[in-house]
């Protein structure tokens, strides 16, 4: 039952879906994802259910019901993705954020209630005393089943969240534990049947009947896995496909034709092929793939480095190549150092273009972060340089000293200028 | 991205080439190992005037099966070898020649010509046995240069091959299995370093105070190094330098 209760929406979200809450739930989560698709307090919920449970176990059964049909999903309500999204819609998540940091005594308290409530149901509810018997047995085989399916919705979510892998002993365990309760309650049933002479028998015809059925049914279900798992890999190629068609399509051939229009002009042909062959490269070698997060601020060196790098390119339009050599996250420090390289990138350009392209070399080695920006240029002096010329001294060096770093500036043996800059990375990043 | 400092570790020879090779007799026979036809004839218009350049272009492939097949049957000097390849890519091709590469009378030397930025893949081919790497933004000048570098058995490191370098031993600070093959020294370092950084070989000589020789010397034993480096960890290296 996904969709309980068909409520009015004018909201543009999707619509509201009941999920089983996956934090801070006790048993299955089935009484916290009610209350948050209600938008009840979930205790009168967990009342609800236990005072259905002394109505002949309706409770129970109910419960069950839900925990079975109803999927795992986050919090109380529809978020399927960001818990964030979840917080905003059943008001007291913060609250229960903490609970779901501590479910052990959440279960216990689970636990012990239910111990209790089996107890009361077990004094209240009359049978017969051969049923009686099998009263025991059957609920062995409840909690074990109850252990299973709590195990397969761990699986399930660790899926989503990709949480609890170092908790493998204890996955196995509790699996350990729910089969090893299944098995004890069913051959209870059977030993309480009084045909333990018979059970030998009655185990091997199962066994018979198992073994008959996978023959039956093993190669259908071998083919639908294949078929299905196939089936996912084209849709997932086709997917793959279409997406580099639209990026193919959105940059390159627009590219093309900019570059057609503007034949005549050899530096505008230039700057653009440069601009779409870095774009390109990004997309098609960056390791996440395909650098669609452009527009945001860089946040680490190499980000940094490349950007500042790509847009000097573009404007001046002088081919810079840029080497990395590590990388960390971006702090103050690092912050006004690559702006600092971003000046002396912008000088290169400028001043020392014509002997081509700019090498812009930047190392990161323990917790020295050191850029290099070199040009083949007809080099300069800086003593030359009149006083109110900023940009050197202001912007490289003026920049670097004020942050604690270093910058040197030499000429190059084989003709050229470079700037060194160097800087410690801030104590905590 | 592009020229002439792409293979600026081959020195001034870029203007040499154009105006000495006639003269000077020097000869190279080349097999261009590409998937992209446009691209082949490309470089065959930029490199293979023979008489100009000096360089013969024997033969083209352009799968691993083809490469293998005209390498083995033409025995040139130098193949000049694209990383990303049908049927298994440039380390696929490297794999199957290398008795040709290990011949001492007359070796076949591979140089990676690659416009992947993925330093996994150049230091796949790399560590299979070419002899260096160029990215495809080359000229074709600069190009002929490093083809007789290859050809003398000379490694030629671009700066950017020269940082993947650099990156691949820098993350690998783990405790070495074998520390004589596995770690750089000093005076690699820098020299890598100068590398990276844009500089011609005779340009770090002078910064270094010592011969081009050595320079040459040192590129040369860091290539070694890389390429009989047989420590895991490089290969685990592309995913964990993501992490810093």
């Amino acid at each position: 039952m996904p969709e309980a209760a068909a409520l009015p929406l004018d909201e543009p979200r999707p619509p509201r879906k009941l999920y089983r809450s996956s934090d801070g739930r006790w048993l299955g989560g089935v009484a916290r994802g009610l209350a948050g698709h209600l938008g009840l307090p979930v205790v009168w919920v967990r009342l609800v259910f236990v005072g259905l449970f002394l109505a002949d176990g309706l409770g129970a059964l109910l419960y069950a019901a839900f925990w079975f049909f109803v999927p795992l999903g986050v919090g109380g309500v529809g978020g399927q993705k960001p818990p964030s999204l979840v917080t905003t819609e059943t008001s007291p998540d913060g609250r229960r954020r903490i609970v779901a940091r501590r479910p052990d005594r959440g279960q216990i308290v689970a636990l012990l209630l239910m111990v209790v409530v089996a107890m009361v149901f077990v004094g209240s509810v009359n049978l017969g005393n051969g049923a009686k018997a099998y009263l025991l047995p059957a609920v062995l085989v409840a909690a074990g089943v109850a252990l299973v399916w709590r195990q397969a919705d761990n699986a399930r979510r660790a899926r989503w969240v990709e949480v609890g892998r170092r908790r493998r002993t204890l996955t196995l365990l509790r699996a350990g534990a729910g089969v090893l309760l299944v098995t004890a309650g069913v051959s209870a049933i059977f030993v309480l049947q009084g045909s333990a002479a018979h059970l030998g028998s009655v185990l091997q015809a199962a066994l018979a009947v198992l073994v008959g059925i996978t023959l039956l049914a093993g190669p259908y279900l071998v083919r639908m896995t294949q078929d299905l798992s196939e089936e996912r890999l084209m849709r997932i190629r086709a997917q793959e496909r279409a997406e580099v068609a639209a990026h193919v399509h959105d940059s390159v051939l627009h590219t093309l034709t900019l570059i057609q229009r503007n034949a005549e002009n050899a530096g505008e042909v230039r700057r653009l092929a440069r601009a779409q062959e870095r774009d390109l490269r990004a997309w098609l070698y960056k390791p996440e793939g395909n650098g669609k997060d452009e527009t945001d601020e860089p946040t680490t060196l190499a980000d940094a480095v490349k950007r500042n790098a790509a847009e000097v390119e573009d404007k001046h339009g002088v081919p810079i190549e840029v080497v990395v050599v590590g990388d960390c996250p971006l702090d103050e420090r690092i912050g006004a150092q690559m702006q600092a390289a971003r000046e002396a990138m912008v000088n290169a350009a400028k001043y020392g273009g014509e002997g081509g392209a700019v090498q812009v070399y930047a190392e990161v080695e323990g917790r020295t972060v050191f850029v290099s920006v070199r040009d083949r240029g007809p080099g300069f002096d800086l003593d030359a340089i009149p006083d109110d010329r900023m940009g050197v001294r202001e912007s490289i060096i003026g920049r670097m000293e004020r942050n604690g770093g270093t910058a040197r500036l030499r000429a190059v043996p084989g003709g050229g200028t470079e700037v060194e800059l160097e800087m410690e990375r801030a104590e905590k990043t | 991205m592009s020229d002439p400092t792409e293979a600026n570790g081959t020195t001034a020879g870029a203007e040499a080439t154009q105006a000495a090779d006639g003269g000077s007799g020097r000869h190279a026979r080349v097999v261009l190992v590409d998937d992209h036809r446009m691209f082949r004839t490309g470089v065959q218009a930029e490199i293979g005037r023979t008489e100009q350049t000096g360089v013969e272009v024997v033969g083209e492939a352009a799968d691993v099966d083809q490469a293998v097949t005209v390498i083995t049957a033409t025995r040139p000097e130098v193949v000049l070898l694209d990383v990303h390849l049908p049927g298994g890519g440039g380390v696929e091709v490297l794999r199957r020649c290398a008795a040709l590469m290990a011949d001492t009378e007359q070796p076949v030397r591979f140089l990676a010509l690659s416009v992947s930025d993925a330093a996994e893949d150049v230091i796949g081919v790399i560590r299979g046995g070419a002899r260096g790497y160029v990215t495809k933004t080359i000229t074709g000048s600069d190009l002929v240069d490093s083809i007789f570098r290859v050809q003398e058995g000379d490694a030629v490191f671009s700066p950017r091959l020269a940082g993947f370098v650099l990156d691949a031993f820098a993350s690998t600070d783990a405790p070495p299995v074998d520390e004589d093959l596995d770690r750089l020294t000093q005076r690699e370092r820098e020299v890598l370093r100068l590398i990276a950084r844009g500089y011609a070989y005779k340009e770090i000589a002078k910064q270094l105070f010592i011969s081009v020789k050595t320079v040459e010397s040192h590129v040369s034993a860091v290539l070694r190094k890389l390429q009989l480096s047989n420590r895991h960890e490089l290969t685990r290296w592309a995913t964990a330098r993501r992490l810093v």
